[in-house]
């Protein structure tokens, strides 16, 4: 017992004593931290959102009128980089340093000083990001995934990219080595594993797959870099190098990657869904078991990003079948999430709608995932909208909306106080129509051959690409309006009762008041 | 009271453990390039470098036409690089000697490699190499011209609506330090 206090306590100090901005620069509490995660992780979304809008106002004619196509192959670049490592990722993050220590009954994160730092790179790392556009030659161009040789062959943006990558992957490193020791190490008494809330063991697997996946994306980046500068000839095809291989290195990362961008929502959805119905989640255990299998299956379907490179039929049908069989644990998740529905009382808030509207997008993103794993159909659609359609189908109507949803039901227990549920009901609304506006038509758009990365596009396109601009325009406008539902919740929201959500019934809900106290839990609670 | 969350050695424990974890997956990265070359080697994948033989039951379709084009180029660094000839009528299972010509137009010793490139993509797979310039690298002194071979055979297994193909040469330079090409 002692213990506990002496530990807990070494850490509390030096917060109380400075203030101001001093306070947010050396705070090792995991509260405050989770908070600049999500601000960060909101900030870069913002700027991503905007490279997005650039990049849809260039395609909403065909003809090239604001982006020349230098600096729009830019925007993709940082667009696609931005949001990965710079908004999806980090949030989550934020999350994991709210809410893990909540759920499990722990004090703190296990490594509160690492845990400042790993938030510290991150500002380091997107300064250097941005900053690459005002270099002469500008941000790196060749796409989000760096592919050799225009990666080899880029000016200093690259350059900034690459140091602007490993220090990303330091903090996600640092961030998931705590995450899974906290998990592992510092659950209250009684919290077996097989009872640890959906989203604990979501981030468990997910912080796993990072510390598995991370460091092979930091080689890889190293060896673009000596590839640059050093005379090493890791993917030059001259120098005995492959350019291919570059890319089953990067998706040996890669698709892994999609998968630390997806399981965490897994595990909102799962808290989410069943408070609003009033129910335990259903088959808990099997959500458990699926989530391990789809990150153990994540590792070993890489090359379906790679039908088009050059492949043995029995590659192409390797990675193919695997790729398919990726949707049976993903279907076992969503059957259970619409069992836990069935005969619940279910009510609508916000956070609900959000995750109602994660599992029907997602769901349509996931079979477009099957389609583009079919080799013949890939053939056609690789490199074609159609993808572009696939993924922010299950990245931002999936990973996104989850953030969402998460946002809205755990405010009023990090502030005490209840956004505006009319509000919050208008920005999922608008949110779903204008993301299907913009997305939805973008499935035609490939399938009839319009490839991406590209500023301009025949005519045969114009009609479906305004359409998909003025939906991106609209998608783009109501974020705004989520940040303003937020402030205003935040500086004077009504008061939250301790309990909001009726349905919720997981330690930070049954064990803490509303707002959660700067310290929590330094006594663990027992669960029975 | 069994508290489990107050353990700050097991806690570092597990830290080095997990960073020895992730040293050793950056070393996996790596490793996966000698993986990948000899994966390759092995299952006859990306065979750039290696004559082929031609097998013993190669036969002449002697019915059958084809175009062949030939392309070369040099990417980045100054030497002249031509094909003597710049196309052929062949028929398939026929092997065919084509010369190439690069001179250095430079003061300097200059190492480069050339890559092939076919079209279609899928030639590679009937084209049979006895012989290339392409199979090691080449070094040139100042101001030297040379005159290489290739010489090779297109497999009558080329499906029948093909009538043209394209065989492309690019030189690069060798980057400096790199004096051994790998096989
Ligand atoms: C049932 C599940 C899924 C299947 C079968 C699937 C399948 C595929 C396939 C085959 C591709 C390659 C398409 C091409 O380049 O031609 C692809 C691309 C992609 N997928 Fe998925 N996917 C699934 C789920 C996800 C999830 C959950 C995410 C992220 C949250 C995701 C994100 C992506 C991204 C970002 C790309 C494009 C990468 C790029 O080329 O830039 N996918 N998917
Ligand atoms: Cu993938």
């Amino acid at each position: 017992m002692a213990a506990v206090h002496g530990d807990a306590h070494g850490h509390e100090h030096d917060d109380h004593h400075p203030s101001g901005i001093m306070r947010w620069i050396t705070t090792t509490n995991h509260k405050d931290i989770g908070t600049m995660y999500l601000w960060f992780s909101f900030a870069m979304f913002l700027v991503g959102g905007t490279l997005a809008m650039g990049i849809r106002a260039e395609l909403f004619q065909p003809g090239i009128q604001i982006l020349e196509p230098e600096l729009f192959n830019q925007f993709t670049t940082l667009h696609g980089l931005i949001m990965v490592f710079g908004a999806i990722m980090p949030a989550f993050v934020g999350f994991a340093n709210w809410q893990v220590p909540l759920m499990i009954g722990a004090p703190d994160m296990a490594f509160a000083r690492m845990n400042n730092w790993s938030f510290w790179l991150l500002p380091v790392a997107a300064t250097l990001l941005v900053s690459s556009f005002f270099v002469p030659g500008g941000a790196a161009a060749g796409g989000w995934t760096f592919y050799p040789p225009l990666s080899t062959q880029g000016g200093l943006g690259v350059d900034l990219m690459i140091f602007s990558v490993h220090i990303l992957g330091a903090s996600s490193i640092m961030g998931s080595i705590n995450i899974i020791t906290t998990i592992l190490n510092m659950r209250a008494p009684g919290m077996t594993l097989m009872k640890m809330p959906m989203f604990v063991w979501t981030w468990l697997i997910t912080a796993y797959l990072l510390v598995l996946v991370m460091p092979v994306l930091a080689g890889v980046v190293t060896m673009l870099l000596t590839d640059r500068h050093f005379g090493t000839s890791f993917f030059n095809a001259a120098g005995g190098g492959d350019p291919v291989m570059f890319q089953h290195i990067f998706w040996f990362f890669g698709h892994p990657e999609v998968y630390i961008m997806i399981l965490p929502s897994f595990g909102i959805v799962s808290e989410v869904i069943p408070t609003f119905s009033r129910k335990p989640l259903f088959g808990y255990s099997s959500m458990v078991y699926a989530t391990a299998s789809i990150a153990i299956l994540s590792c070993v379907v890489w090359a379906h990003h790679m039908f088009t490179a050059g492949m043995p039929t029995v590659g192409q049908l390797f990675f193919m079948y695997a790729t398919m069989l990726i949707a049976v644990p993903t279907g076992v998740k969503v059957f259970n999430w619409t069992a836990t529905m069935w005969r619940g009382s279910m009510s609508f808030e916000t956070p609900m709608l959000f995750a109602i509207g994660f599992i029907f997008l997602f769901v349509i993103g996931g079979f477009s995932g099957v389609i583009c794993a079919i080799v013949p159909i890939d053939i056609q659609v690789q490199d074609t909208y159609y993808v572009i359609a696939h993924f922010h189908y299950v990245l931002v109507s999936g990973s996104l909306f989850a953030l969402f949803a998460g946002a809205y039901y755990w405010i009023p227990k990090w502030t005490g106080r209840m956004y505006n549920e009319t509000l919050g009901k208008w920005h999922f609304w608008l949110s779903m129509f204008f993301f299907n506006l913009t997305f939805f038509v973008q499935h035609f758009l490939g399938l009839a051959g319009m490839p991406r990365r590209i500023p301009d596009y025949n005519l045969q396109f114009a009609d479906f690409n305004m359409i998909s601009s003025i939906g991106a325009f609209g998608f783009g406008l109501t974020q705004l309006l989520f940040l303003y539902i937020m402030i205003s919740c935040i500086r004077s929201g009504e008061k939250a009762p301790q309990m909001p959500w009726d349905g919720a019934t997981t330690l930070e809900w049954t064990h803490l008041p509303t707002p959660a106290p700067y310290h929590s839990f330094e006594k663990p609670p027992i669960v029975k | 009271m069994g508290m489990i969350n107050s353990n700050p050695k097991a806690n570092v424990l597990m830290l080095k453990k997990l960073f020895i974890f992730t040293l050793i997956m950056f070393a996996f990265g790596y490793a996966l390039v000698p993986f990948y070359e000899k994966f390759c080697e092995v299952t006859g994948i990306n065979n750039l470098l290696n004559p082929d033989v031609l097998s013993k039951d190669n036969w002449v379709d002697e019915e059958r036409w084809l175009a062949v084009e030939f392309d070369a180029n040099a990417r980045g660094l100054p030497w002249s690089f031509k094909s003597l000839q710049t196309n052929a009528r062949i028929h398939p299972g026929e092997p065919i000697t084509v010369m190439y010509e690069i001179t250095n137009n430079s003061d300097r010793e200059i190492a480069g490699q050339a890559i092939p490139s076919y079209s279609p993509r899928y030639l590679e797979k009937h084209l049979k190499k006895l012989e290339c310039f392409c199979f090691t690298k080449q070094v040139l002194k100042p101001k030297e011209t040379r005159q290489m071979p290739v010489q090779f055979v297109i497999d009558p297994s080329l499906p029948v609506e093909i009538n043209t193909v394209t065989i492309s040469y690019t030189f690069f330079e060798l980057p400096e330090g790199v004096n051994v090409i790998k096989k």
